[in-house]
This record gives C-alpha cells, structure tokens and sequence, in this order.
C-alpha cells in the first residue's frame, strides 16, 4: 500500500515533469546518434608526404589510396616545409639514406605514412627477390641442360643431382600470396562504432538514472519532505523501494527506447538475445539509481550533485573497455574491477557482438547484483541519519 | 491519562548538548505551546518526542508507549517547520498521498479530506498545484495533511508563521475545538499571543526549561502583566543564576 503510494507519487512527479522526462528519453538518443557519426567513418582518412630526391621506384611504392605524394623542389627543410605545407610528413633521400620527418600532431596520420613506408619496402625487397630468382631460373636451366649433355655423355649415374632444379622452381612460385579474410564476430564493414556502442548504451543509462535519481531524492531532502515522509509510520526500506520501483520503471522505458534505436536506426546487429541486453541494462540502472540515491546524501544541493559526476561517473567510463583493459598498465587493470560499468560494458559487448548466452555473462550480472545491494544496504543505514527507529 | 510524557531528557547531536533536565507532562485534550527563541531546542524536544532521534538520556513516553517508536507515529499528526510538500502534484494528491502514507483507509480518505481542508479553508484550491500556492496557503495545506489521520496527538512546528491575523484565529477556534474533542495538542511558536491562547506554556531559553505552567499561573508568578513579559523576567533570572555559577 505505502510502496504503490510511493510509485504513484515518483510517477505523477516525473510525468509532470516533461523537461527531465525528456531528458532522460532523448538525451541518451541524441549522444548515441553524435557517437554513431563520429566513429561511423574514421577508415577513410588520408595523409599527404612530401618526398624529395627519393627513388621513383620508392614513390611508387608507397603510393595507396590513403596516402597522397606530393614532390618537392625547393631547398627548404623538412621542418619548415611541413609548417608551410600542412604535410604530414617529408622524406628525403640522400644516396642509400632516407630519412622521414613526421609533422606528428595527428598520431593517425604519423602512423599511416610510417606503415605505408614500412609496406613500400617489403614491396621493393620481394621485387628484387623475384627478379634474382628469374635471373637464377635461368643459371639453373641453363646448368640443367649443361648436366643433361654431360649425363648424355656420362650415362645414368649422376641423375640425382637432376632431380634438385625443378625443386627450386617450384620455390620461386609459391612466394606470390593471396589473403582471404574471415572475420569471427562482425564483417569487414565493422568500424569503431560496432565497439563501442554496447559500452556507450550502457554509460547513457547508467549516467542518466544516476543522475536523474540521485537530484530526485535530494530535492526531497532539501524540501523536507523526506523528514516529514519519515513522521510518517513509513518504513524507511519502503521509502526506497518505492524509490527504486518508480525510476526502475522509467529506466526501464529509457533501455527499451535506447535498444530499439540502435536496432533500427543504426541497423545494429544484435547477436545475442535481446532480452540480455534489456536485462544487463535494468541491472546496471537498479545499480545506477541505487548508487544516485547513496550519494545524494552526501550533496547538499543540486550542484553538489553535479560535482560528484567526475568523481563517480567519468572514471567509470575509462574503464568500462573503450580503453582495451589489457592495454593499460598492470596497476591500473583491477581499479576496473569495482566499477560497476566495466561490469555492464563487458557483458553488453559479449551479449551484442559475440552472441553470448546466460551463461557466459552470469558472472558479470551477479556482480551487478552485488554491487546494487550493497549500495541499498548503505542507503538504508544513511537514512538513519533522518529517524533513527 | 498522560498523552505526553518526558522525563529527565538530556539531548544532543553528537557531544554538543541541546536540551538538559526537561520533564514535561500533557494530558489528553491538553494544547501545550512550547515557546522561546530561535536555536533554544524547540525543535529538537519536538524531533525527540517524534521518536526522530533517541533521547540520549531520560526517557519519552507517548501515549503510554516508550519512543521511539515508529508504528505510533501513525496517531500523531505532524506539521513540520519548512512546508514540506511536492510542488508539482496539486493540493488534493498530497493530501491523499500523506493520507495514505499515515495509513488512512481509502474509504475513510475522501472523507478525511474535506474535513482537514474545510478546517483551513482550501477547499476551492484542492485541485490546484502546491507550486502556484501562496506562502499562507502552504502553511495551512501543511496543517491539514497533520489533519489528514484524524490524530489523537498533534505536534505543529511553528504552525502560525505566515498566516494571516483573521485566518490565525480561525485556525485557534478549530485548534480548540480539536482539543475539546479529546484531542491533545503541541505547537511551538515564537509569537506571544500564540502562547496565550494554549493551556500550558513551556518557556525554552538556551536548552533548559526556564517556566511551565498556565498563562494566568505564569503571570502571577513573576508578578508580571503578560506572557512576553513573564518570558523575558524568566530570561533575567536564567542569566543571573549563571552569572552566579
């Protein structure tokens, strides 16, 4: 009777208010949407070198479609050629020597040309390679007919040394490569967005219901209204469930929304089940709201609140795996373990692009769990701090 | 029967000690005005006989049960100091959601309603928002939802700051009217013709109980011609006595 009170309450509260309403049904859509643009075409980006007295043969070489070559005439140096020019970089050459100067304000790009150069090359060295072999086919052919003639004259012993030429042959052959690439979880379409976005879908929930909640119960803190709620036989275990009940029903409508979005405005291709995906958000939300509402307490106002974001939310993100764990230093990879977002983010990206079922994200939801529990304990004992029976 | 009894309290927030040796006793169908200036304790007495926070020493007994106790917050109604209502749902939606928090029978709920508004008179303003009330209408919405559970105690924090001189005595006839009918009644106030009107008065100063007794009594005893007068003789006298310490 006093929990549906409740809900009704939270819900006429924030159906009223149609400002934060929509800031927690749109504003995750609008910052998926930036994200889906920003990450959508990062493959297609080009570099322009500026090369002076190098090899023609060279230039060719590193010539792809994502490197532009422009000559150089001018004495100038490399360092003010790049300033002048906006090149990414500059290769000179001097005799056997060359030497590449990166404009290196774009690691992208400095990275492109090392790698274009790199390819360039192994380009020119298997070139080289295949042309000595030509050249040593022939020394063979021509010894092979010279043995024939001589086992002509000398008759059957010697035919093994015969035998070895067309080994070499077929060596010469085999060193011309074709790839053919299969991916495991996505296509070669994939781009940077397919990553991140089940770890973006997962910070938009988990930032928005923190956010939402938290300001939502200290607004009834600094009303008064918590305290003349708890002159009420009301228990205080009923007051957060109420809480919790009536957020938990908008988080749930904004993890809905975010799904269907992805799924049919970004044509996400969801591998597993969907129904994970809604369940590692309500999980992550539960932990969200409940985490809002412990750190409300230590706010005194509305931008007391806003102050905790970069303590308690921006870390989260560092760790949730749009940073590759295992690419960060050794010391810093279990701070990730007591963020409950790398346990939402990792489980989202199992679900979403490996397909992966219950029981491979079991683990990470139980964590969840936990973490939401643990939280509601902790809120349960701060409100003692309000009535102490 | 004692509706209200205290004895011995001592209470604090951590070491600072807010109010010591208060012994206080309301009978049922009794109004009691606590009164005395900002920061005396007023508060925290009221806080303690809530069953808010546990007396540190001494003990609170509230319709002959010890506090705190939350099951009995149910039969007090409580007016706090700062108007605590949700600004976006209208006048009529606190009601009923304080209503059912108190653990107002639905049926009993309409009923309850008209009563508690027809008292502070907002009956045309049930259905409006409490955001576009005035400040005397909040007052007077807050004192009905302590109305809303037809309570056999009423704790008001300062129920008058802010109201009109017609409206305060209306409220002061129903306040009585209240207490005749059995009702026990505790407000704290600041504002001597509030202190007047009620059947005992305790005087507040500085965390201790520096008077009690009925306003003719309290007159007489320090020789005095009213309440405000009495209050601050009393004031003297606690001034003196620690001077003399």
């Amino acid at each position: 009777m006093r929990i549906s009170a409740m809900i009704r309450r939270v819900l006429k509260e924030m159906i009223r208010d149609k400002r934060t309403l929509a800031l927690m049904m749109i504003a995750p859509l609008f910052i998926l949407t930036l994200v889906y643009f920003l990450f959508q075409s990062n493959n297609n980006q080009t570099a322009t070198l500026g090369v002076r007295n190098v090899d023609s043969s060279l230039v060719k070489a590193v010539k792809n479609d994502n490197l532009k070559v422009r000559q150089i005439t001018s004495d100038k140096s490399a360092k003010s050629i790049i300033r002048d020019k906006d090149y990414a970089g500059v290769l000179t050459q001097k005799d056997q020597k060359l030497t590449l100067t990166l404009q290196n304000s774009d690691q992208t790009k400095s990275g492109l040309l090392k790698k274009s150069l790199q390819q360039a090359q192994v380009k020119l060295k298997m070139q080289a390679a295949a042309s000595g072999l030509k050249a040593q086919k022939e020394v063979i052919a021509a010894q092979a007919k010279a043995l024939k003639a001589i086992q002509e004259t000398m008759g059957a012993g010697a035919q093994n040394s015969g035998v070895k030429a067309p080994a070499s042959l077929k060596a010469a052959k085999a060193s011309a490569y074709s790839v053919n690439t299969h991916y495991l979880y996505g296509s070669s379409d994939s781009t940077f967005f397919d990553t991140i976005l089940p770890i973006m879908i997962g910070f938009v929930v988990f930032f928005f219901v923190f956010l939402i909640s938290g300001i939502a119960l200290l607004k009834e803190r600094t009303t008064g209204t918590l305290n003349r709620l708890l002159a009420t036989p009301i228990k205080r275990g009923e007051i957060i469930a109420g809480y919790l009940s009536g957020y938990g029903i908008f988080a749930f409508i904004q993890t809905v929304v975010i799904v269907l979005y992805t799924m049919y405005v970004f044509k996400i291709q969801i591998l597993g089940s969907v129904w994970y995906v809604i369940l590692i958000n309500i999980l992550l939300a539960f932990v969200a709201l409940a985490l809002g509402l412990l750190i409300s307490t230590f706010a005194a106002s509305e931008f007391q609140m806003v102050q905790f974001i970069p303590i308690v939310v921006i870390p989260q993100i560092f760790f949730s795996g749009i940073v590759p764990l295992d690419q960060m230093a050794s010391w810093l990879r279990p701070i990730a373990h007591i963020m409950p977002l790398y346990y939402g983010a990792q489980s989202m990206s199992d679900v979403i692009t490996k397909g992966a079922g219950f029981f491979d994200i079991w683990g990470d939801l139980l964590v969840l769990v936990g973490f939401a529990a643990l939280f509601l304990i902790l809120n349960l004992l701060t409100m003692r701090k309000y009535r102490q029976v | 029967m004692n509706t209200i009894l205290v004895k011995d309290l001592q209470q604090g927030y951590g070491k600072t000690i807010v109010l010591k040796d208060i012994n206080l006793t309301v009978s049922a169908g009794e109004i009691l005005a606590l009164i005395g200036p900002s920061g005396s304790g007023k508060t925290t007495l009221v806080n303690t006989i809530m069953g808010m926070l546990k007396p540190h020493q001494g003990e609170v007994t509230v319709l002959n049960q010890s506090m705190p106790n939350r099951k009995l917050l149910a039969k007090i109604g409580f007016m706090a100091q700062t108007d605590a209502l949700y600004d976006t749902l209208t006048a009529r939606e606190n009601l009923t959601f304080f209503g059912q928090m108190m653990g107002v029978k639905r049926d009993d709920l309409k009923k309850q309603i008209k009563y508690a508004t027809d008292i502070v008179n907002l009956g045309p303003h049930l259905n409006k928002y409490v955001g576009s009330y005035s400040g005397g209408m909040k007052r007077r919405l807050s004192l009905a939802i302590s109305l809303i559970s037809d309570p056999e105690l009423l704790i008001l924090d300062e129920p008058t700051v802010g109201i009109d001189p017609e409206l305060r005595q209306q409220i002061w006839t129903e306040l009585h009217k209240t207490a005749k009918a059995g009702k026990t009644i505790l407000l704290t106030t600041h504002v001597m013709e509030d202190a007047e009107q009620a059947d005992q008065i305790m005087m507040i100063r500085r965390g201790e109980a520096i008077a009690q007794g009925t306003p003719d009594s309290l007159i007489s005893e320090f020789g005095v011609s009213s309440v405000e007068e009495a209050f601050l003789k009393a004031g003297r006298q606690q001034d003196e006595n620690l001077s003399n310490d």
